[in-house]
């Protein structure tokens, strides 16, 4: 019986003691929460990625004093990459901190939910890589970025690149490529420009979906078997990556035709597979590896003073280092938005002014350490998208390599469908398309 | 026997001026059927129960932030009433349901493609309407419990939930052919004051939720009380027993299927019109079926309560549990964080499994006795 009430008194107390208050707010600081899941099935890619953002942060903090004597405050949620989550830790952390001014959501899924909140709470979406397609058209979506590309231009990109190897766009005619895909938003979101674009250059597609969280595909390759195609596309993430190309490793596919997307190539992805994952290749927009100056930094400054948030060997993978370079774009955004608005934390209306007067130049770059490492860019009122090129990277056993040139994806075609996309999907949430030409 | 009853009344009187009893019933007589067969038929319950329901409409709208109306009591009300509907399948008409999440499924997507169609009807109307859907579909996969039972019956209904899911996936008109199949809710008002989409203040959301709970948990309430619920409780506890009595199977067993899908449906359409905004099908994964399903164990089988009570366990202890380490100043890394709260949160449902196998529900009616007898225990 005893027991019976140390049970009821534990309910009771679970119940009073969640009406607790939030902690107190820094001065001289700009908060950005950070979405990240270092657990659960999506957890390999969430943790590179997590710790990019915390290391490049505490790295301007630690060696700047911040971003112009402004601090950056940062907290870590943990999504697990569910959007329910998501929108949890967007709710709890977007008034910390005297208001996050940019969320970077790192997951399709949570930014389609965020897309309408942000908009009204005044916070930045930046999907960096990800994302609605259709919001890189900032007439329509003005808080959200999604520079330095979108799924569709990658998915352009990666068939002129195939057109490259098969020497000549024509050369695509009668080919058969499979795209297999994770059946969420981010998954399908290639799809309607692989379409596109099969019609166009007549090659064959097939679009093969793979249920999240993606440990079991074995039907799905049994069927990439059966079709055997010429070449593989996969967008996947987590534990759907490193299980894909074991997959397509088992079946004796040419792992040279293999192409991941830019979420489904970095080290993780590949070690699981052996040998057997040799010459595989992904989409990227920067380069692999640690030997720029922006991760000597990392190392001086931050991990000398025992404050990294990675194992140091793990510094320079290659999700590592496409959040140390959102991180960056974060940060140069606010920089813009103080040459302007002066040196002191700004709202979220000003940085969003900012992220659309981004430029980033060769110059900058170099003063950052990170040349080479990525390319410049330039952010418009009305391309939200930014003008990024894509590469390809090759697995060797050891590491990653580049080994294509810069790939201008096919914004002619993409251009227009994201336009009218755009249209669509602001339409869905009443909003209306601005003049840009009337912005300063 | 007036004489009696005054001796009776004074007694009563008597002790009420000594003794500290908060919670007696002493002294409150039924004068007639009507006042022996009230939901609450002691007034002190009547009184808390208003009391509560008063209290939940009032200070949280005005006392609590944006975070925890919109991400913690949102949230709970809505699976509170998508517990409500697993509890009078599972808890009363005893047919074990792992489809939840594809009921709820239902409602969500046909709330989007009813508000997107007729964009003048009524929000209420739209989730009643969505309601319905699920029910029709409830009905349709309730259909092998004529022949299945229990576990059997369960793996029955997996198909519901993985059909559906794979239905909403597959054919891109429930999304009106949006190219990552996610449906929006958009904005709608009632009464002129906006209760859906982005720019709906989170009191409107909380107090459209709180009255769609309230009402339908007190449908759930009497139709459990009355011929309905008997019926599906004949059926739980023998159903051969049932149908030797009169009680026919086929009707009951499908109405038990289509209440539930019903309020099931409608809390879908709630979760993605008054709490996400905009939501995929991995929204109404096998997890949320299965979700549903420990909070009616846990709050206990057979119980409106222990809908809620369960409910609330499963969606506030783990929002409790990430918030503690930072608000006791303690830093740790997210990771550890989470793997903590999963690990305390497993422990803690073993826990009232083995203190109470029958749900937080029982543990509140002990409670109640206790009360009854206190300060007099025998």
């Amino acid at each position: 019986m005893k027991s019976r009430w140390l049970a009821v008194g534990m309910m009771v107390a679970v119940l009073v003691g969640a009406l607790a208050a939030s902690a107190p707010a820094q001065d001289k600081s700009m908060f950005i929460p950070l979405l990240v899941y270092r657990t659960g099935p999506f957890a390999p890619n969430g943790i590179p990625s997590a710790n990019g953002f915390n290391d490049y942060f505490n790295l301007i903090n630690e060696r700047d004093g911040g971003i112009n004597g402004v601090k950056i405050a940062f907290e870590e949620c943990e999504t697990q990459y569910k959007t329910d989550l998501g929108v949890e830790c967007y709710e709890k952390l977007k008034n910390k901190g005297g208001g996050a001014v940019i969320v970077n959501p790192f997951s399709t899924g949570i930014t389609y939910q965020l897309i309408p909140k942000a908009a009204v709470d005044k916070v930045v979406i930046h999907s960096a890589g990800y994302g609605m397609t259709a919001s890189a058209d900032g007439r329509w979506f003005p808080w959200v970025f999604n520079f330095p590309m979108t799924y569709w231009s990658q998915a352009s990109a990666f068939v002129k690149y195939v057109g490259a190897q098969e020497g000549g766009m024509d050369k695509l005619k009668g080919k058969k490529i499979v795209h297999v895909y994770h059946n969420s938003p981010y998954g399908k979101e290639a799809n309607p420009t692989l379409e596109t674009l099969s019609k166009q250059f007549g090659f064959e597609l097939t679009l093969l979906a793979v249920d999240s969280p993606g440990q079991e595909q074995k039907a799905t390759w049994l069927q990439v078997r059966r079709l055997n195609p010429n070449w593989i596309y996969i967008s996947g993430w987590g534990v759907m990556n490193q299980v894909a190309v074991r997959e397509a490793a088992a079946i004796n596919f040419p792992m040279d035709h293999v192409v991941g997307n830019w979420w489904t190539g970095t080290e993780v992805d590949v070690v699981p597979a052996g040998d057997g994952a040799k010459g595989y290749k992904s989409m990227t927009f920067h380069a692999p590896g640690r030997d720029f100056k922006v991760h000597q930094d990392i190392l001086k400054f931050v991990y000398e003073k025992g404050k990294g948030a990675a194992n140091r060997p793990d510094v320079g993978e290659v999700l590592y280092n496409r959040t140390i370079i959102n991180a960056m774009l974060n940060v140069e955004a606010i920089r813009t938005a103080m040459k302007k608005f002066g040196n002191k934390p700004l709202t979220g209306e000003q940085v969003r002014w900012g992220m659309e007067n981004l430029d980033i130049t060769e110059k900058r770059l170099d003063e950052m350490g990170m040349k080479g490492l990525m390319r410049p860019l330039k952010v418009t009122c009305d391309n939200h998208e930014g003008n990024g090129l894509a590469l390809v990277q090759q697995w060797d056993g050891k590491k990653w390599t580049i080994v294509s040139d810069w790939i201008e994806p096919m914004r002619e075609i993409v251009r227009p469908k994201l336009e009218a996309a755009a249209v669509e999907e602001g339409k869905k949430l009443n909003y209306t398309m601005r003049d840009c030409s009337k912005e300063s | 026997v007036p004489a009696e009853m005054d001796v009776l009344r004074r007694v009563s009187a008597r002790c009420e001026a000594r003794e500290p009893v908060i919670y007696r019933e002493a002294g409150q007589f039924k004068t007639g059927y009507a006042a022996d067969q009230a939901i609450f038929p002691i007034a002190q319950d009547r009184w808390l129960v208003v009391a509560g329901v008063a209290a939940l409409a009032l200070v949280p709208p005005l006392v609590a932030n944006e975070y925890w109306l919109q991400a913690i009591l949102i949230p709970f009300l809505i699976y509170s009433l998508a517990a409500v509907g697993l509890n009078l399948l599972t808890g009363y008409a005893g047919q074990v349901s792992l489809g939840t999440g594809g009921f709820m499924a239902v409602g969500a997507y046909a709330a989007f493609k009813l508000t997107t169609a007729f964009p003048g009807l009524s929000v209420l109307a739209v989730f009643v309407l969505a309601g319905l859907c699920a029910a029709a579909v409830g009905m349709v996969f309730g259909l092998p419990s004529l022949r299945i039972k229990g576990f059997y019956l369960a793996v029955a209904t997996l198909a519901a939930q993985f059909f559906l899911i794979w239905l909403f996936n597959k054919v891109a008109w429930f999304t009106n052919y949006a190219p990552s199949g996610t449906i929006t809710a958009p904005t709608r008002t009632l009464l002129g004051v906006t209760v859906t989409g982005p720019t709906a203040t989170a009191e409107v959301r909380y107090l459209v939720a709180l009255g769609m709970v309230a009402v339908f948990a007190l449908v759930a309430k009497n139709l459990v009380r009355g011929r309905v619920g008997r019926a599906w409780m004949a059926v739980r506890d023998r159903d051969i027993a049932a149908e030797i009595i009169g009680i026919r199977p086929l009707q009951t067993k499908l109405l038990a299927f289509a209440v539930s899908s019903f309020y099931c449906g409608v809390a879908g359409a709630e979760l993605v019109f008054l709490y996400l905004g905009s939501a995929e099908t991995l929204a109404f994964d096998i997890n949320i079926s299965f979700l549903v399903l420990f909070m009616i164990i846990i709050g206990g089988l057979g119980s409106i309560l222990g809908s809620f009570l369960g409910a609330a366990f499963i969606i506030l202890v783990p929002i409790l549990l990430t918030n503690v380490p930072r608000l006791i100043g303690l830093a740790m890394r997210t990771d550890t964080q989470k793997h903590l709260e999963l690990m305390i949160f497993g422990g803690l449902i073993i826990f009232f499994l083995i203190i109470e196998p029958h749900g937080l529900a029982r543990l509140w009616q002990i409670t109640k006795e206790k009360l009854r007898l206190w300060p007099f225990p025998h």
